[in-house]
């Protein structure tokens, strides 16, 4: 069969084939057969490792976005603890405010009651110097006519006193002496 | 000058009253003389001044007792202011009084008065102080217009002040 083949093709010109379109029929067999052989080879050598390739690669791929999911829910996260700061900055600045609102209007009270007080004191001071005053000046007026009173009552006296009125003391002193025991 | 000065000055002239037989007339113008000593800062001054010599001293002594008191008296006043004593006159005189009211067992009785009193008054006043303080008194009157009216008389430790002055003070204090 060798040889018929080979008496075969040596029979007819290599480089002009039967028709224009389809090649010889044992070139169509031959390059059929290794065609299948071909696909063959490949299916069962390179397929595993183009399949191993391609599961790698949409393993790969899923990994990136099961990456990318866990990046945008960490994200969205952040972003909710961010919104949530923002939340508590906003509360807390609230809080800090009624706070120093009410600590001033305690700061106003306290102040309106101690200004009351300490007026209140000043009053009460001013009255009882007032008091203390006019205590000291009236104190000071007794003096004054306790004073002109022990200087003129001498005075007074020994104008009242007159001869008869010794002669009457003299005698008065010698009745009680004598009336005393 | 001392106690025991005073009282041998005093003891002194006692004896020479007593041997001129007028201790009760010299007794009560010593006494009299006493007090006018001790009221008047000017005779006071004047007979204690160490550097007025003690024979001018006497003479004013003379001078003011002379015919005023008897001589036995202005000799003693005269005694004294001489021996350079005139600051103690009244201790002196005061101790002599004592001593011959003591002789009489009499206690000194000195009464102070702003105007003068009658025999009866002091004979009364004297029966009264007797029967007030139980002792037999030898009155002396001092005038003394500072009481200003009323008696205060000392016996002993024993005053009785009923004098306008003492009332006077009392409302002073009062007021």
């Amino acid at each position: 069969m060798i040889i018929q083949v080979v008496a075969l093709l040596a029979s007819e010109d290599p480089t002009v084939t039967h028709h224009w379109l389809l090649p010889e029929t044992a070139e169509i067999i031959y390059g059929g057969l290794s065609s299948l052989i071909v696909f063959g080879l490949l299916y069962k050598f390179a397929g595993p490792a183009a399949k191993k390739a391609l599961s790698a690669r949409t393993e790969r791929i899923q990994k990136e976005l099961d990456g990318a999911a866990e990046a945008r829910s960490k994200s969205e996260s952040e972003a909710a603890d961010i919104r949530t700061a923002l939340g508590d900055v906003e509360v807390e600045r609230s809080r800090l405010l009624a706070e120093a609102d009410t600590q001033a209007a305690a700061l106003i009270i306290d102040g309106r009651e101690r200004i009351a007080n300490e007026v209140a004191n000043l009053e009460t001071k001013a009255a009882a110097d007032l008091v203390a005053a006019r205590g000291r000046g009236a104190d000071e007026l007794r003096a004054e006519i306790a004073l002109l009173a022990s200087l003129a009552t001498p005075a007074v006296v020994q104008a009242t006193l007159t001869d008869q009125t010794k002669q009457e003391l003299i005698e008065s002193f010698i009745a009680s002496v004598g009336a005393s025991r | 000058m001392s106690n025991a000065s005073i009282e041998a000055y005093a003891r002194a002239l006692f004896e020479i009253a007593q041997a001129e037989g007028n201790i009760d007339t010299v007794e009560n113008e010593l006494f009299r003389m006493a007090r006018a000593f001790e009221s008047n800062e000017l005779l006071r001054n004047t007979l204690s001044d160490a550097t007025i010599p003690a024979d001018r001293r006497q003479s004013v002594v003379e001078q003011l007792l002379g015919g005023k008191a008897s001589n036995t008296t202005a000799q003693l006043v005269s005694l004294v202011v001489g021996s350079g004593h005139s600051r103690d006159l009244p201790a002196i005189i005061d101790t002599l009084v004592k001593r011959a009211s003591s002789e009489k067992k009499l206690e000194v009785a000195e009464v102070r008065s702003a105007v003068g009193l009658s025999d009866d008054q002091q004979k009364r006043l004297a029966a009264a102080l007797t029967k007030a303080t139980g002792k037999q008194v030898n009155l002396k009157v001092v005038i003394d217009p500072t009481v200003m009216g009323g008696l205060v008389a000392t016996v002993g430790d024993e005053v009785i002040d009923d004098t306008v002055r003492t009332r006077l003070e009392q409302l002073k204090s009062r007021i």
